[in-house]
């Protein structure tokens, strides 16, 4: 093999790895609390030993101590345990729900972008309909027709993300389709369905996994906003938004009982965001 | 002389950031009614000269010089306060792209009038009057109709006369003019200089900043050629381009492609190896030894819906032929159909009427399905380059992907040993060395994209290369190369060519038939030697009347 073999052989393998970049203070930060979350979602135990829901009525509206890093509520339950805890309803909520609505919103985009312009003005007409409504009182409406709970909320939040995504996709899918390189694409010879699964998916999808990674931190917001309205989680329950809303009555004289969960709800949205935009930087500059 | 200078300039040196600077000690003067241009290849600092004598150059610019004097007054450390009420009235600069430069939303008139409501005392009525005069003055048909259009209404020399009445409105001794024709039409660029000229000739001082030789050589009493930031030659116009000394305008003259008889070279061989050898005389155009017809267009009519539902012929009854071997050259202006008839032939459009025939065979009628064995057999190479690549992909993607699904589909397995080979000796055969390969073409020069892009259509080892404006947008020199590469790859693969482009000069080098279309139509056909020597048609004797050429 020659010299310019070898390299080209190189360039044909290695094209698609990974390029590091210089990590920012900003992403650094976020990448360890997207690390603590995680471990606080998967083994919670490892970061708070204790049970959630037991009570100690003796420890009722502690303020922050030693014993109680975040303070108690006011059946006793331990605050910090309760957040450990409560980091993977958030989580499982928000990246579910996400999923649910880009998975929706990619199945709709990619049949309105796609299908020709009878299906496009129907899916059009569709949207504008879900648009018409603000997400959060369509994620209501939902949950009036089946009922609160975690998985309802969960569903009603993708739900009503997933017009938006929907949007996105099928704008994406018509600028990509009509892209010089895909004329090339036709010109070399390639199938329709080459040509799709090669140049048009990739090319529409990779920008939605940026969106996807910020509408996660969202999901959580809107997720922990239908708990606080008590349409989410139920109360014994240790989730962000069930808890901010039982401390809401005891906000005057213990503030910690809605603080923590809501500092956490807010951490966990910025760090979803500041991931996503930094995802978003490095895609471009690859 | 310096006394009465509309502009004078002593060491001029400007750099941005930490990083050496952009122009490195440039002195010139100008006197009113006189015209200097400076020349050089894009990256030159030409540019960045013309913005700093506005006090353009950027916020993190440093600008500094020994003097810079404007209509006798010195202009540097000024603020950008005080600059504000200098620009338009001691100087007027006129750009590139006049679409952009003129805000889409607001009628020209009122665009124009913005500079004498900031700096004169006129009354409503008489600046509405005035801006009536000036579009008259730059030759604008029915000016006291045109002044409520907007940018977007005009065509594309109508916006650039708007921009210079625009510039011209206060009066200015100086006017800078930065590419001021390059995206426009032959006859309209014609037109445009011609108006530069009848400003220089009325006493204003004229800076044209250009990359193109041929353009500035009509109305530029001097020339300054530009390198690296430094004027590595300057003098009277027919000196420099008659004559020049320095090795880098040498370079430039030579090439500028119009009047270069086919098959000679334009740009200089790298390598003293191959200097030595005289390269093979190019093939005779001689109409008695045509080779068969590869591909034809008979007939060919194609319409487009306009937004108002009306049909638009785009192209109407094109019939040619192009003959094996040979370069067929289609040459028009901008909506002439040139391209639309590429897409035909390329069959990425049905004609309405008409047909296209591949070897004899029908090629347009038949289904995509049956067609796609045969695509391989036309390669098409792209005016954006960068556009007609997959921006996910790197180089060695984009070649091993066209050479065939062998290099691709199967990752991680073992890549069949002839594919890389191929790979490797199609970027031998375009010049370009190993390391771009793990790039991006958003990576890579103008030249190196366009050398990928014939890299890619000659992977498919088609007969056929259609050529849609494949160097409209690279700097003189560097598509003095790439032309002298398509004249390599087709003398050594024996290519047939479809050559399409809006520049003359360069069909003129490239083409051995030349077909010149107006408005759909083909008006004009034959040998090239014969349409450049002896146009029939009117519009043909217009066109090649206003292809930019070096004196002499």
């Amino acid at each position: 093999m020659s010299d310019l073999e070898v390299q080209a052989e190189l360039a044909v393998r290695s094209s698609q790895s990974f390029r590091p970049r210089r990590l920012g203070v900003a992403e650094g930060v976020a990448g360890l609390l997207a690390l603590l979350l995680l471990i606080a979602a998967v083994a919670p135990q490892f970061l708070a030993p204790g049970d959630p829901l037991v009570i100690d009525p003796l420890a009722a509206f502690s303020p922050p101590t030693f014993a109680h890093g975040f303070g108690t509520d006011e059946s006793g339950r331990d605050i910090y345990t309760r957040v450990v805890h409560g980091t993977q309803y958030s989580l499982v909520i928000g990246i579910a729900a996400t999923a649910i609505g880009l998975g929706l919103g990619v199945m709709l985009g990619t049949l309105a972008g796609m299908l020709g312009p009878i299906v496009d003005f129907t899916v059009n007409r569709v949207l504008e309909v879900l648009f018409a409504f603000p997400g959060l009182l369509l994620a209501l409406l939902f949950i009036l027709v089946f009922g609160p709970g975690v998985a309802t909320a969960t569903i009603a939040v993708g739900l009503s993300t997933a017009p938006g995504y929907a949007r996105i996709i099928r704008a994406q899918l018509i600028a990509v389709r009509g892209a010089a390189f895909v004329e090339a694409a036709t010109v070399l010879g390639r199938t329709r369905w080459q040509i799709l699964v090669r140049h048009i998916l990739p090319n529409t999808l990779a920008p939605l996994f940026v969106l996807a990674t910020l509408g996660v931190g969202q999901a959580i917001v809107w997720a922990a906003t239908l708990s606080y309205l008590g349409l989410g989680a139920e109360p014994p329950t240790a989730e962000w938004g069930a808890m901010l809303s039982a401390g809401r009555t005891y906000i005057t004289s213990a503030w910690w009982m809605s603080f923590f969960p809501g500092l956490f709800i807010v951490l966990t949205a910025v760090t979803a965001t500041v991931l996503g935009r930094s995802i978003d930087r490095r895609m471009r500059h690859a | 002389m310096s006394a009465t200078a509309a502009l004078t300039v002593h060491n001029l040196r400007v750099g941005f950031g930490a990083t050496e600077s952009v122009v490195n000690g440039v002195s010139f003067e100008i006197a009113p009614g006189e015209c200097l241009a400076i020349v050089g290849e894009s990256g030159s600092g030409k540019s960045v000269t013309a913005r700093s004598l506005l006090g353009l150059a950027g916020g993190n610019a440093r600008v500094q010089a020994d003097r810079l004097d404007l209509g006798g007054r010195s202009v540097l450390g000024l603020t950008d306060r005080a600059w504000q009420s200098r620009r338009g009235k001691d100087v007027g600069l006129v750009l590139q792209d006049a679409l952009v430069s003129l805000d889409p939303l607001r009628p020209i008139g009122r665009e124009i009038a913005d500079s004498l409501r900031l700096h004169t005392t006129l009354g409503a009525a008489a600046r509405a009057r005035r801006v009536v005069e000036l579009l008259d003055a730059v030759g604008l048909p029915d000016p006291a109709q045109q002044v409520h259009k907007l940018s977007g209404q005009l065509s594309g020399g109508e916006r650039q006369r708007a921009l210079i009445a625009a510039a011209i409105a206060l009066g200015p001794p100086l006017l800078i003019a930065d590419e001021p024709t390059t995206a426009l039409d032959v006859t309209v660029q014609a037109q445009i200089l011609a108006l530069l000229e009848q400003i220089k000739l009325s006493g204003t001082a004229l800076l044209l900043i250009s990359h193109d030789l041929a353009v500035v050589s009509r109305i530029a009493d001097r020339v300054a050629v530009m390198h690296n930031g430094r004027f590595i030659e300057s003098g009277q116009t027919e000196q420099v381009l008659g004559s020049p000394q320095h090795e880098q305008t040498r370079r430039m003259v030579a090439a500028v492609p119009a009047d270069k008889p086919r098959g000679s070279r334009l740009s200089p061989l790298d390598s003293p190896a191959t200097q030595t050898v005289p390269r093979s005389p190019a093939p005779a155009p001689n109409a008695t030894e045509q080779g068969e017809i590869v591909l034809e267009a008979i007939g060919l009519t194609r319409s487009f819906r306009r937004p108002d539902g009306s049909r638009q012929l785009a192209v109407d009854d094109v019939s040619f032929a192009l003959h094996r071997g040979s370069t067929l050259g289609i040459v028009g202006e901008s909506g002439s159909g040139k391209t639309t008839t590429a897409r035909l032939m390329l069959a990425l459009l049905k004609p309405e009427q008409g047909e296209v025939a591949l070897f004899g065979r029908p090629w347009s009628s038949i289904a995509e399905k049956d067609r796609r064995g045969q695509r391989p057999g036309i390669g098409a190479i792209y005016q954006d380059a960068l556009g007609s690549f997959d921006p996910r992909r790197s180089v060695a993607e984009i070649l091993a992907d066209a050479l065939g699904p062998a290099l691709t589909n199967s990752r991680g397995s073992r890549r069949s040993p002839q594919s890389l080979a191929r790979l490797t000796t199609l970027l031998d055969e375009v010049e370009l060395a190993g390391t771009v390969l793990p790039r991006r073409p958003l990576e890579l020069s103008g030249g190196q994209r366009q050398r990928v892009g014939i890299a890619r259509a000659l992977a498919g080892r088609p007969e056929i290369l259609i050529c849609d404006e494949p160097v409209s947008s690279l700097d003189v020199s560097v598509q003095a190369q790439v032309l002298d590469l398509l004249d390599d790859v087709q003398r050594e693969r024996g290519l047939s060519l479809i050559f399409i482009s809006h520049d003359l000069g360069v069909v003129q080098h490239i083409s051995d038939e030349v077909a010149v279309m107006r408005s759909g139509r083909i008006v004009e056909s034959g040998p090239a030697a014969r349409v450049f020597a002896a146009p029939q048609h009117p519009y043909s004797v217009q066109l090649l009347s206003a292809v930019p050429r070096l004196l002499g």
